[in-house]
């Protein structure tokens, strides 16, 4: 036996160093491209690709929503429910990258990995999704991440609230979790509701006994106040709880859950993060290129540098994912979220989050 | 001497005919506001059918590349030879121009695709990417025919101005120029490491970051080498020879047609020179205004133009080096009227004639100028618009209607 795997180890071995030398040749042959520019005009959904996903369909949802069913390349690896995905798209000619809640469940017959996005006011990039994205195109990709998920095991008891397009993370959740849950109740705050984004889905859920399913419509009974919710949901400090909506609800129950210490965990997701009152701002030099921009106070280095052409690397947009991080040569950066001055002497590489500094003066990025 | 130095122009007031004479101060600014704003135009607009343009454009490239490599395994068949060897040098002349040269500019960098960035693109070129970046976007478009500090006047080894000091050998610039235009990416890759200065001194020869450099330039030299002459010849097999020659055409024909490109963009007769000191506490608009003199365009039709990389537009990429090459023949009706609407020359002419004029540069100023001036052409008069008009013009934008003299 000992010598069958010696034999199998050696050819897998030779396997691996006549794939490198193929490869190297391929580089050569190349070169100055990578092998891989010329692979993806072919094939850009291989594996070894960058990850990117082939638009199959793009659906209208309620509420002004819409879902994107996309074909990932061969590198994705399956989501956990709830969670979300970062979304590559060239809107007028510039590449954009946004977070979109993955809907689909982790496995589905044909392979394919839906989002759904609800259009933003003047958002360019959900408008884009909406109604210049054609099946066929192709959407760069960065495998699933996030934590509002179940634990597993799930818990006895789970209250869900939702408000708007907040409800995306937790159809996931409902579509592929709900064997492992036995009492649920969704509380959904929307406008009204035709703009339930996966109204009818839900109400069935909820016709079928699955979950108990509160809908609450602003537009007729105003917002939801926390003691609505407890009496609409009065056993809510025995449930595990996933929130997420816009900011003004999920502030409102993070205030409440402190008072009412019921030591059961409310897990939040923010489409946005929580900002401090802005500073003057100032400038931002990169040192790669030498490109030097102003920089409002309200805007982020990220934003300033991007809007100025300078390539830099990017994540959450929000500060959770630390993919933005750049060192600071020199110069003062303050955090849009806390106010939170941050300052590096000349040679210094102060690490900082360019997605949520903006500068406070002159300072200096290594990009 | 003093009184010449405070004026910003003052090699061309030398000139036989000043061509900014009639110009006032205010005059150049309203040019420098003109010009601002046909760039923040074509800003505003640029968006989804640019990025569609250069990605086409990169993707005909390769395809082309590969179709021409795959007929090269065919190559012991004369006509699969010639077939192959006029699509790769097509290759690697769209490469070269409208690709690399564009790109390494940070033409495309406002898409934020890392893959079309100038801070990530490397070309299919001797030099490498970096180094020509400093030469070319940093010092020549900045000091663009400036004496003494635009390098690419001349490249430092031709005498292409009369400004410039003769020295009997000079007398071979011909002869000199021919073989630099054949081996032009090597030519390049020597001008950007400034290999003549560096090897001119001990101290500079030694110099670590001068030698890092070199080796960086004879890295990329012999992995261009390894695909050129080794890995894709090796590939055809009994074709080896006959590929090899095929590739080593193409990179002779890319050279031979850059160098004539970039030989039309500053050195043909009507291009002007500048006085190291004229360009002290230049403005922005002045620094317009001495690209618009100190360019010259390619006029032809289209796949000329995409085969120069726009570079047939070298008035309007000069003034605006960093906007995408696809909008330089749009807005070129715009900047045409800004020279007539003030009576500069904007040079212009198909490419045998303006690569003619060029080379007869080449000759004509290997002599010394004694010789030289006797066989200059004496310049067509251009019609300088009479005062009457200029002050309508002057008008029209508000301005005052006489001169003022600076």
């Amino acid at each position: 036996m000992t010598a069958v795997n010696g034999d199998t180890d050696r050819d897998r071995g030779v396997r691996d160093r006549l794939r490198r030398r193929l490869w190297s040749i391929a580089e050569a042959m190349a070169s100055p491209r990578r092998p891989e520019d010329y692979l993806d005009m072919f094939h850009p959904l291989r594996r070894g690709a960058d990850l990117r996903g082939r638009v199959v369909a793009v659906r209208p949802e309620a509420g002004e929503a819409v879902t994107v069913v996309l074909r990932p390349g061969a590198a994705w690896r399956p989501h956990v429910p709830g969670q979300y995905v970062r979304v590559g798209l060239d809107v007028d000619g510039i590449r954009r990258r946004r977070s979109y809640s993955i809907t689909s469940p982790p496995v589905t017959a044909d392979g394919t990995v839906a989002i759904t996005a609800r259009a933003v006011a003047g958002g360019i990039v959900s408008a884009h999704l909406a109604q210049r994205l054609a099946p066929g195109d192709l959407v760069h990709l960065d495998q699933a991440c996030g934590d509002f998920v179940l634990p597993d095991p799930a818990p006895e008891k789970v209250l869900f609230i939702t408000g708007g397009s907040g409800i995306t993370p937790v159809i996931g959740m409902l579509r592929s979790g709900l064997q492992r849950l036995r009492d649920v109740v969704l509380v959904h705050s929307d406008a009204t509701r035709r703009d339930v984004i996966f109204g009818p889905e839900l109400r069935e859920l909820a016709a079928g006994g699955r979950i108990r399913l509160v809908e609450h419509h602003t537009e007729r009974a105003g917002r939801l106040a926390m003691a609505e919710l407890r009496s609409l949901v009065p056993d809510l400090a025995e449930r595990e709880t996933w929130a997420c909506g816009p900011a003004g609800l999920l502030d409102r129950i993070e205030s409440y859950w402190t008072d009412l210490e019921s030591g059961h965990r409310l897990h939040t997701e923010r489409f946005r993060s929580k900002l401090a009152e802005p500073g003057d701002g100032g400038t931002v030099e990169f040192t790669t290129g030498g490109i030097t921009v102003d920089c409002a106070g309200t805007s982020s280095i990220l934003e300033a540098g991007e809007a100025s052409g300078v390539l830099l690397p990017s994540g959450c947009r929000m500060g959770i994912c630390f993919s933005c991080v750049l060192p600071l040569r020199d110069g003062t950066v303050r955090d849009l979220r806390s106010g939170e001055i941050t300052r590096a002497e000349p040679g210094d590489g102060v690490l900082v989050q360019t997605c949520v500094s903006a500068a406070a003066g002159h300072c200096q990025i290594d990009n | 001497m003093t009184e010449e130095h405070s004026d910003p122009m003052t090699v061309m007031q030398r000139k036989d005919v000043n061509p900014i004479a009639h110009l006032t101060a205010d005059d150049i600014t309203e040019i420098g506001r003109r010009l601002d704003a046909i760039r923040a135009e074509v800003i505003e607009a640029r968006g989804e059918r640019d990025a569609a343009y250069i990605r086409r454009v990169i993707d005909v490239q390769r395809k082309l590349e590969l179709g021409s490599r795959i007929v090269l395994f065919a190559s012991l068949f004369p006509p699969a030879w010639i077939l192959g060897t006029a699509g790769l040098s097509v290759a690697k002349i769209l490469e070269n121009m409208e690709i690399g040269h564009n790109v390494m500019h940070g033409q495309w960098d406002w898409m934020r695709d890392p893959k079309i960035h100038s801070t990530t693109w490397e070309w299919d070129n001797a030099s490498p990417a970096e180094q020509w970046k400093h030469a070319h976007n940093e010092l020549h478009h900045t000091y663009t025919n400036v004496i003494g500090r635009d390098n690419d006047l001349g490249y430092g080894i031709m005498r292409v101005d009369e400004d410039q000091r003769w020295h009997p050998i000079y007398l071979a610039q011909p002869l000199w120029c021919f073989i630099n235009a054949c081996f032009f990416e090597f030519g390049i890759a020597a001008y950007d490491l400034e290999l003549g200065k560096n090897l001119s001194s001990k101290r500079r020869r030694s110099d670590p970051e001068f030698k890092a450099r070199a080796r960086q330039v004879l890295r990329k030299i012999g992995k261009q080498a390894l695909k050129d002459y080794v890995v894709h010849p090796l590939l055809t097999g009994p074709a080896f020879l006959t590929t090899m020659a095929a590739t080593a055409t193409a990179n002779l024909v890319r050279n031979l047609w850059t160098n004539s490109v970039i030989l039309c963009g500053h050195f043909p007769e009507g291009v002007e020179t500048f006085e190291k000191r004229s360009i002290d506490g230049e403005t922005k608009a002045e620094w317009y205004l001495r690209q618009m003199l100190g360019s010259a365009n390619i006029s032809g039709g289209k796949a000329m133009h995409i085969m120069t990389g726009n570079l047939s537009y070298q008035i309007e990429h000069h003034l605006f080096p960093d906007l995408p090459s696809n909008r330089y023949q749009e807005i070129a009706p715009k900047v045409r009227q800004i020279f007539d609407d003030y009576g500069l020359n904007y040079v212009t002419g198909p490419l045998p004639r303006q690569v003619g004029s060029a080379w007869g540069k080449v000759f004509r100023l290997s002599l010394p100028n004694e010789l030289a001036l006797k066989l200059k052409r004496r310049r067509p008069a251009r019609p300088v618009p009479t005062p009457a008009v200029l002050g309508e013009r002057r008008a029209a934008y508000g301005l005052t209607p006489e001169p003022v003299a600076v």
